[in-house]
């Protein structure tokens, strides 16, 4: 093995102890999670499956799991559906004013989730929406979208605009083009914005805990498991449920993003 | 002119924002023509190629093609195919699907449609090569797949943007070649985007000469290149002296000039209008100048000193000193006689066909 | 090549343009709005209407309705639509919310910082040294970003509290006698935990930055005589300057608003702003407070973002 210059040791091994502390508190919930004891403390009891095993008969957590599933199924799909739109217009036409309304698309990214809860909030209420999975679904369609957005422009970006114009010139129709030209080019940034937005929401806790009513999704009834100390070990359980889908899910969407690259590329 | 007009193009503006992309252009190409629009990127010609396409639409003004305006008429309705500048091979399809692409379109039957796209690969030379993906060929093999995808559809036009520009040099002088055989072959008219002169000289029957969205010249290839209609033409095209002139007059079909070092010299206007001969500028192609050998004689002769001497293997390249030229002047010599072996700093006599000089708008 | 008599070009074509004319297609005078849904901008605009439109009805629309509830005022359950701004008056001088501005707005620019500054290197490294592994760095550094922020910050609980992993720990492996109490409850721990959430989001926009910077230019500066630390300050730090600032002002703003890690691990003396506007839209039930609590704060964390931003281009002036 070659000898690394002594700035490049220092760096590797700064980035390394970084890595190991964004990770730490991340693998700390399913360590504890199967540990035989009431409070997550160190040193190590013993094996268990039992917190696991107190999550099957729950009805009201099976309830939220379900709340959960439906609203980030739907907000996927409508924030993918959305998110071709504006990056289509992003990346394939200039117009005017184009810089100012993808600002707006992109907001949610950066304001603080709590503004856009109150406002949300405030504005159901005032015109007389019972809240409900469907207002979550609302807002979770308007911070998913950034993340499409962002998933789909480097979709169109990984393909030649002349691929649409060459089956236009080809006899086709626009939408047949679509049909036949882009969504199979897009498929996998479509899927893989699908899977990262369910994952926004499924994870996504102020925008539902204002909005939910009385219908939890997953991060709002573990918001309320949280007041019983006793639960915790259970909570621990079911939050390394939702690490590990968010993990596969996402470990999915980088997978099918990194084929379509390498089958996007032109080989000589 | 060939025949009848396949595309017009009549007072054809283009405006982006402030931008005048295209200013005023009128053209009419030939059914069955080999058409060049020839000139430096950012002129407008491929802004061109792509209305004739129907991807843009002008601000003002028509393009016809075979008598009906396109306005209005969107790509997959139009009789022209196009061989894009990156080809556009469909990369989720094969070599086949993609070739019959447009065809799937047409309902013609399985038969039918194999058959026209066996055709079509043969055509072009790429025959057993359809199950291969669209990815995973070479540069001159996209440029083929791309050509037979758009011939298979049986155009009035065929567009071309900048299709060999991508491809290394002894390949692009092959496809030249083969694509002016296809077109002599097929007989349907061939509008060619391309910067390269040569290109276009060696390929096209004219050739329109574009700067800042504007036709400098229309004409055929040889009267481009020898008699160029204004300065920017002959320094895009490259090669033409440009003498210091005095006393130029424009009469008739001819004009007259005195040139410090050469004396008074005529020549004709070729059709070119003049409007103002003070602006005018005379000019005469490196090879129209020979050296007048040891022992031999010549009128006109004139006389010269080697400056700088340039090899290019089959020619020598001279740059020579005329006495009154505020230029140097080059002089293209074939390397039978030894045109390779003059010494700089040596003085030669010169002769020149009295016939070659050019009259260009400055 | 071969056989080209076996076809009739230009004889056939796909379809005739002198067909009868598509509906839709017309040649003659049209009118504006069909002329305008033709162009390059109208189709743009056409694509981009339906996010647009979404984004303007849930965000722009209630935005603005926060911001005019902001201006009323309330008597329990009743909304009082007169002018007043009396709301701002008790949201920017009353102790209590002044104190909790002041705190939110140290917390997030003092995170931003830390996060940016901590996470430079990490994208110097990736940028620099990742070769072909850059993507998988980069997915493995944001994988623990997407494990859910709320459990992220459960996380940090469990790790700092009173008897937690820290504590317990420490004290099975003799180091201290009996639990720290300072470890959890109180500004540092918010701190602690808001850093380590957005350290992903912090990367990114870095390593955008060091990805764009052309190699050439260290080696041009290299070469006219400049060492390491004099290349770092005259070309990468004002090249990625942008870079910097992004990655400061996509921390900084959303995490002044943040709401459950104060509550989870900030205690009495981590409380923030979001907390309490979360109350006046809840038990406390005074929108009009509550909507003039997050109005002030968006617009001065913005007003601080401008500032940093200014700062920071002078700065880069300076590196010269």
């Amino acid at each position: 093995m070659k000898f690394l210059p002594s700035s490049r040791r220092v760096l590797s091994a700064y980035v390394i102890i970084y890595v190991a502390i964004l990770y730490f508190p991340v693998l700390l919930l399913p360590v504890f999670s199967f540990n035989d004891s009431a409070t997550p403390k160190l040193p190590l009891v013993g094996f268990t499956f039992k917190w696991y095993e107190g999550l099957a008969g729950n009805e009201a957590m099976h309830g939220a799991a379900w709340n959960s599933l439906v609203v980030g199924i739907i907000a996927a799909f409508l924030s993918t559906i959305l998110g071709i739109c504006a990056a289509r217009a992003m990346t394939r036409h200039r117009f005017r004013g184009k810089g100012a309304a993808s600002g707006l698309i992109m907001a949610p990214l950066i304001l603080p989730e709590i503004i856009i809860a109150i406002s949300l909030l405030v504005v159901m209420l005032s015109m007389g929406l019972q809240l409900s999975l469907f207002t979550v679904i609302l807002g979770h369609l308007l911070i998913c979208l950034p993340y499409s957005v962002t998933v789909l422009v480097s979709g169109f970006e990984g393909f030649d605009p002349s691929m649409e114009e060459a089956s236009l010139d080809l006899g086709e129709s626009a939408f047949g083009t679509l049909r036949r030209v882009t969504l199979p080019m897009l498929a996998p940034s479509i899927i893989s914005s699908i899977l990262v937005t369910f994952t926004i929401s499924l994870d996504e806790f102020i925008l539902a805990f204002f909005l939910s009513g009385s219908e939890p999704t997953l991060p709002v009834y573990i918001w309320g498991q949280l007041r019983f100390a006793a639960k915790l070990p259970n909570v621990l359980a079911l939050g390394s449920i939702l690490i590990a889908a968010s993990l596969v899910l996402l470990t999915a969407a980088e997978l099918l993003r990194r084929r379509a690259e390498r089958k996007m590329a032109i080989r000589p | 002119m060939t025949a009848l007009p396949m595309i017009e193009i009549k007072n054809v503006d283009k405006v982006f924002g402030n931008f005048r992309a295209l200013d005023t252009l009128n053209a009419s190409i030939g059914e069955g023509e080999f058409f060049s629009l020839l000139g430096p990127s950012g002129c407008g010609k491929t802004t061109l190629l792509r209305m004739i396409g129907g991807f843009d639409e002008p601000t003002s003004g028509t393009i016809l093609i075979g008598g009906k305006s396109m306005a209005g008429i969107p790509p997959n309705l139009r009789p022209t195919n196009m061989v894009f500048q990156s080809y556009a091979i469909f990369p989720h399809l094969n070599v086949f699907e993609n070739i019959a692409y447009g065809l799937k379109r047409l309902r013609l039957g399985r038969e039918e449609e194999e058959s026209r796209v066996s055709q079509a690969l043969a055509q072009v030379e790429l025959t057993g090569l359809g199950p291969r993906m669209g990815n995973q060929l070479s540069g001159g093999q996209r440029q083929r797949v791309a050509l037979a995808r758009a011939l298979v559809m049986r155009p009035k036009v065929l567009l071309l943007d900048e299709p060999l520009s991508a491809l290394d040099k002894n390949l692009r002088e092959q496809m030249q070649v083969e694509l002016r055989h296809l077109q002599r072959q097929i007989g349907i008219t061939f509008v060619l985007v391309t910067h390269d002169q040569y290109e276009a000289l060696s390929m096209s029957d004219r050739i329109a000469v574009m700067f800042s969205g504007q036709i400098a010249q229309i004409a055929e290839p040889k009267e481009i290149y020898q008699n160029p209609a204004t300065r920017q033409v002959a320094d895009f095209l490259g090669g033409m002296n440009f003498l210091t002139a005095s006393d130029v007059a424009v009469n008739g079909k001819g004009f007259k000039a005195a040139l410090p070092g050469f004396g008074a010299i005529s020549g004709h206007l070729s059709g070119k209008a003049i409007s103002d001969p003070a602006q005018a500028i005379i000019g005469i192609r490196p090879e129209r100048l020979r050296i007048v050998w040891e022992g031999e004689t010549a009128d006109p002769m004139i006389s010269g000193k080697v400056v700088d001497r340039n090899y290019f293997g089959e020619v020598t390249s001279l740059v020579v000193a005329i006495e009154g030229q505020a230029e140097h002047v080059s002089i293209v010599e074939t390397n039978d006689f030894g045109a390779d072996d003059i010494p700089v700093g040596s003085d030669i006599r010169i002769t020149y066909d009295p016939d070659a000089f050019v009259i260009m708008q400055g | 090549m071969a056989t080209a008599s076996a076809f009739s070009y230009g004889k056939e074509q796909h379809l005739d343009p002198s067909a009868p004319t598509l509906p839709g297609v017309r040649t003659a005078r049209e009118a504006p709005v069909m002329r305008f849904m033709r162009s390059e901008a109208g189709k743009g605009w056409l694509t981009i209407s339906p996010p647009l439109l979404y984004a303007v009805l849930l965000l722009i629309g209630p935005i603005i309705v926060i911001v005019a509830n902001s201006f009323w005022s309330q008597d329990y359950l009743t909304i009082d639509r007169t002018f007043t701004l009396e709301n701002y008056k008790a949201a920017l001088t009353e102790p209590i919310y002044r104190d909790l501005l002041m705190r939110s707005l140290f917390v997030s620019v003092t995170v931003a910082f830390v996060t940016v500054i901590l996470a430079y290197p990490v994208a110097w490294f990736v940028s620099f040294h990742g070769g072909r592994y850059k993507g998988l760095w980069l997915f493995i550094i944001t994988v623990p970003f997407w494990s859910g922020y709320l459990l992220r910050i459960l996380s940090w609980k469990v790790i700092l509290g009173y008897k937690g992993v820290l504590n317990s720990g420490l004290l099975y492996l003799g180091v201290i006698t009996e639990p720290l109490s300072t470890l959890i409850y109180n500004v540092n721990a918010v701190i602690i935990t808001l850093a380590h959430s957005w350290a992903a989001f912090a990367i990114l926009p870095l390593f955008v930055s060091l990805e764009k910077l052309d190699r050439s230019l260290l080696e041009a500066a290299a070469d006219l005589g400049d060492g390491p630390v004099r290349r770092f300050l005259r070309i990468t730090l004002p090249l990625t300057m942008p870079g910097i600032i992004a990655a400061l002002m996509i921390v900084m703003i959303p995490t002044v608003g943040d709401y459950v890690t104060p509550k989870l691990v900030g205690g009495k003396d981590g409380v923030m702003i979001a907390n309490a506007i979360q109350v006046q839209f809840g038990k406390a039930s005074n929108w009009p407070l509550g909507a003039a609590l997050a109005v002030s704060t968006m617009v001065i964390v913005s007003l601080l973002a401008g500032a940093i931003v200014l700062m920071l281009a002078g700065i880069k002036r300076l590196l010269k």
